[in-house]
């Protein structure tokens, strides 16, 4: 089993200036599955869609099992058995599961023979690989983790037996992710191999044999999965020590700053997402909610913000109602002192068209050291960037800088900076690092605990369990819209994870 | 004349004016299921029906402006797709461009060649479509019923016609029975995916584009060429725009594009035969109105009726390999 599969010699490649890929070399093991992890911008994805002939490399070549290949373009690649699984997928959303497996392996210039063959073809694939999908299914209706699946029936039909997976689980929930492990590992046992990009620790520590480290377009390490451990593949990652255990002291709760009772919000097609909770949040305090995604969090921080309209129960901030007439205005919110971070900082939180100074003031634009009521004070409101661009470490620092220019983290601490330095009694935080790199993840994470130790009231909503478990000084765990228990953060994973499950929070209500 | 005669003279009147629609809808939903939005439908009928026009007065021969018509319009297709597929520029003001250009050069051209205030000369028996009638459909037009609708609506049409009506299943077919079609349908809603799938994202757009040149190129011969005996200024006024609306009102689906292009093409044969004619309680209607009255329609329908239209999802977007 020593053969190679895949061996990269030299591959360099550049964007104009960008330097996105520098002299890498890779081995991958034929019948492994090797992880390739880095930064978001560290050149992974540059480097796979090369593997996949996507885009050219300026130098360098390409072995796949030992022989040199020219791939030049996607179809040179399937045709020497590489195939890939996109991060947004690329499958036509109105078509049914068997287009999309044929598009572009149709056979005949007329379709209906190959539609035959191919349904023949997708039932073995789906029993030999246990993948079972309804063929006739619209795309559109399928959930993600399904349409996942077609993305790899894909790359079988294909006849891959090399199969690249950039990013899978960055749109699957936990036990989706599960799922998929399984898949990969059975793809493995029957001989494929499976080169997985992600730059996420665990996801690289639960399954991968091997693991390769790029940093700022370089390969800097490759190791033995089981020889290695998370400290030193994100050291390797970030090129410095990271400290992935939050350092915090005890809480000092005060009064209660945030008060919700009784709280219902619907959707927008009428359905119940957040049933009656009620809850307090205290100054000096952290108050993590836990719970898969869509189980109505992220509907409760809009209610909560003002931004969606709850049909029963009050939100008190500072003991007063944060409603006037049913009706809450986030603007009065803001100026009250909720400051709310969105979980959806490209659609909610920035403008990402604006440049970085004027997303640094948005929704404080009324403010009068930002505007006179007419015009707004450009200068002011540079310097005002400027300032927190220095003490936020934003980069590249530059406050006129089209927002969508800067990284994922980047663009986090925008907001984040926005939110806080307003000094708020009340800060909510929905997926405070959802797309963040490492590095910035321990800077957020810092700041968010020196806002309690100043006693500000913070309520913390993440699907990452570890972040809720190592920031929070109490975790509520919600399901189906309902608050179904609270524990302390020593809570063990498994523990919470059949809360979040609604496993055992059912038999809690029942007591 | 009888209520049954009326409406056999309205309904062939129906299809006749029809056909350029169906043409020219059956163009656009070969262009814009690929995910290019084609707005210069009109400007390509236009085009090809000068051509047409033009060819068939100076060839003496009605093959001759039947090619002319799919050259230029496929030529002008072209110059859409360049602009909006290679150059990845914006697919409305390229063409609205194209309308413009044709609009203002027919005329130009036609003063220049042929000194008749921007018409082709008339055509003669010979430089234009003849009309086919079947067998027999002489004999049984005195047959109640049948006989008039044998004779009347289904003979007695431009070969053209024929084949506007038998574009409808075949386009049909060739969008959803074929591979250039599964590939064109998938081009228009993700064309990543077709990228990716190591389909040309580019070539096939091209193709398609050339597709609606050519369908386009039936229209405007068929304006010039049989419906009259030459080339008159402006003379499509406005029937793209109608058959970009009979578009999106079939959902962009080969069939319902029939029934909304008979439909519009009723309203406009109803308009027609309605003119000077009294209406009971109303009473004496002017013209104009009822020279409106399809476009009023066409708004009501386009606004109340069609319920939610979803265009291909990539339409409109030029392809650029993401980053």
């Amino acid at each position: 089993m020593d053969d190679i599969a895949i061996e990269l010699r030299g591959i360099d490649k550049s964007f104009g200036l960008v330097h996105a890929n520098k002299n890498i070399n890779l081995r991958v093991r034929k019948g492994t599955i090797h992880g390739i992890i880095g930064e978001n911008g560290a050149g992974k994805s540059t480097l796979m869609s090369i593997l996949y002939g996507f885009y050219q490399a300026d130098s360098g070549e390409i072995l796949v099992n030992g022989k040199s290949v020219a791939i030049r373009d996607p179809n040179t690649a399937i045709s020497v058995g590489i195939g890939m699984v996109h991060q947004h997928f690329m499958l036509v959303e109105n078509f049914t599961v068997l287009e999309n497996v044929m598009l572009g392996a149709e056979d005949n210039q007329i379709l209906n023979k190959g539609i035959a063959k191919a349904r023949r073809e997708l039932k073995r694939l789906e029993q030999e690989y246990a993948l079972e999908v309804n063929p006739d299914a619209l795309i559109e209706e399928l959930p993600v983790g399904l349409q996942q699946r077609v993305e790899i029936l894909k790359a079988l039909y294909r006849k891959a037996d090399i199969l690249i997976l950039d990013e899978p689980t960055g749109v699957l929930t936990p036990a989706e992710a599960d799922h998929l492990f399984r898949i990969l590992d059975q793809l493995k046992a029957q001989g494929k191999t499976i080169i997985l990009i992600t730059h996420k620790l665990r996801e690289i520590m639960a399954i991968t044999d091997e693991v390769s480290v790029m940093r700022r377009g370089e390969m800097v390490a490759t190791r033995t999965t089981r020889e290695t451990s998370v400290e030193e593949l994100a050291e390797l990652m970030v090129g410095r020590r990271v400290l992935l255990r939050v350092e915090k002291g005890e809480s000092r709760p005060g009064d209660v700053k945030l008060a919700v009772q009784g709280l219902t919000v619907k959707d927008s097609r009428g359905v119940t997402m957040v049933d009656g909770v009620s809850f307090e949040v205290r100054a000096g305090e952290i108050v993590g909610i836990a719970g898969v995604a869509g189980n109505g969090q992220s509907e409760l921080l809009e209610a909560i913000a003002g931004i969606r309209k709850p049909t029963a129960g009050t939100v008190l901030l500072n003991g007063r109602p944060a409603d006037v007439a049913g009706h809450a205005d986030p603007a009065e919110l803001r100026s009250r002192g909720l400051a709310h971070v969105p979980e959806d900082r490209h659609h909610v939180g920035l403008v990402l068209k604006f440049e970085e100074s004027e997303n640094a003031i948005l929704g404080y634009h009324r403010d009068p050291r930002y505007s006179n009521g007419v015009f707004l004070n450009i200068d002011a409101i540079r310097r005002d960037a400027e300032e927190k661009i220095g003490k936020y470490d934003i980069r590249p620092p530059n406050a006129r800088l089209k927002t969508a220019n800067f990284s994922g983290g980047n663009q986090q601490k925008i907001v984040l900076a926005r939110e806080m330095e307003r000094d708020p009694d009340v800060l909510i935080i929905g997926q405070p690092t959802r797309g963040v790199d490492v590095g910035a993840i321990e800077f957020i994470h810092k700041r968010i605990i020196e806002m309690r130790d100043q006693g500000k009231a913070v309520l913390l909503v993440s699907v990452e369990l570890d972040e809720i478990r190592s920031l929070s000084d109490r975790i509520l765990v919600m399901f189906a819209g309902r608050i179904v228990g609270e524990r302390s953060p020593e809570a063990t994973e498994g523990e919470l994870g059949l809360l979040m499950a609604g496993v055992e929070g059912r038999k809690e209500a029942a007591e | 004349m009888d209520f049954f005669h009326v409406l056999v003279v309205l309904l062939e009147s129906t299809i006749r004016v029809s056909v350029p629609l169906v043409f020219a809808a059956l163009a656009g939903l070969f262009t814009e299921r690929a995910g290019v939005f084609d707005i210069s439908l009109e400007g390509k009928m236009l085009g090809a029906a000068f051509a047409a026009g033009a060819a068939a007065a100076v060839s003496q021969s009605v093959w001759v402006g039947l090619v002319a018509a799919i050259l230029v319009s496929v030529l002008l297709s072209l110059v859409h797709g360049y602009a909006s597929i290679t150059q990845r520029g914006n697919q409305i003001v390229s063409g609205v461009a194209i309308n413009f250009i044709v609009a203002g050069a027919t005329v130009i051209l036609g003063e220049a060649w042929f000194r008749q205030g921007g018409r082709t000369p008339a055509l003669v028996e010979g430089a234009r479509f003849q009309v086919v009638n079947f067998p027999g459909a002489d004999a049984i037009r005195d047959v109640p019923v049948l006989g008039p609708v044998y004779a009347d609506l289904l003979s007695g049409h431009f070969l053209l016609t024929y084949l506007a009506f038998a574009m409808v299943p075949i386009s049909w077919w060739i969008l959803f029975r074929t591979r250039f079609g599964l590939r064109l349908r998938a081009v228009g809603e993700n064309p990543g995916a077709v990228d990716t799938a190591g389909i040309s994202v580019i070539w096939l757009r091209y193709r398609a584009v050339i597709c609606c040149g050519i369908l386009c190129g039936f229209a405007g011969a068929y304006l010039s060429l049989a419906m009259t005996a030459g080339f008159v200024k402006g003379m499509t006024a406005g029937k793209g725009y109608i058959a970009l609306a009979a578009l999106i009102f079939a959902k962009w689906r080969p069939v319902n594009v029939m029934f909304a292009c008979l439909l519009f093409g009723f309203l406009d044969a109803l308009a027609i035969r309605l003119q000077g004619a009294p209406l009971p309680l109303i009473g004496q209607v002017p013209v104009q109105f009822m020279q409106a009255l399809p476009y009023i329609l066409t708004v009501i329908l386009l606004a109340g009726f069609i319920g939610k239209a979803i265009p291909p999802k990539a339409g409109g977007v030029p392809y650029v390999k993401e980053r």
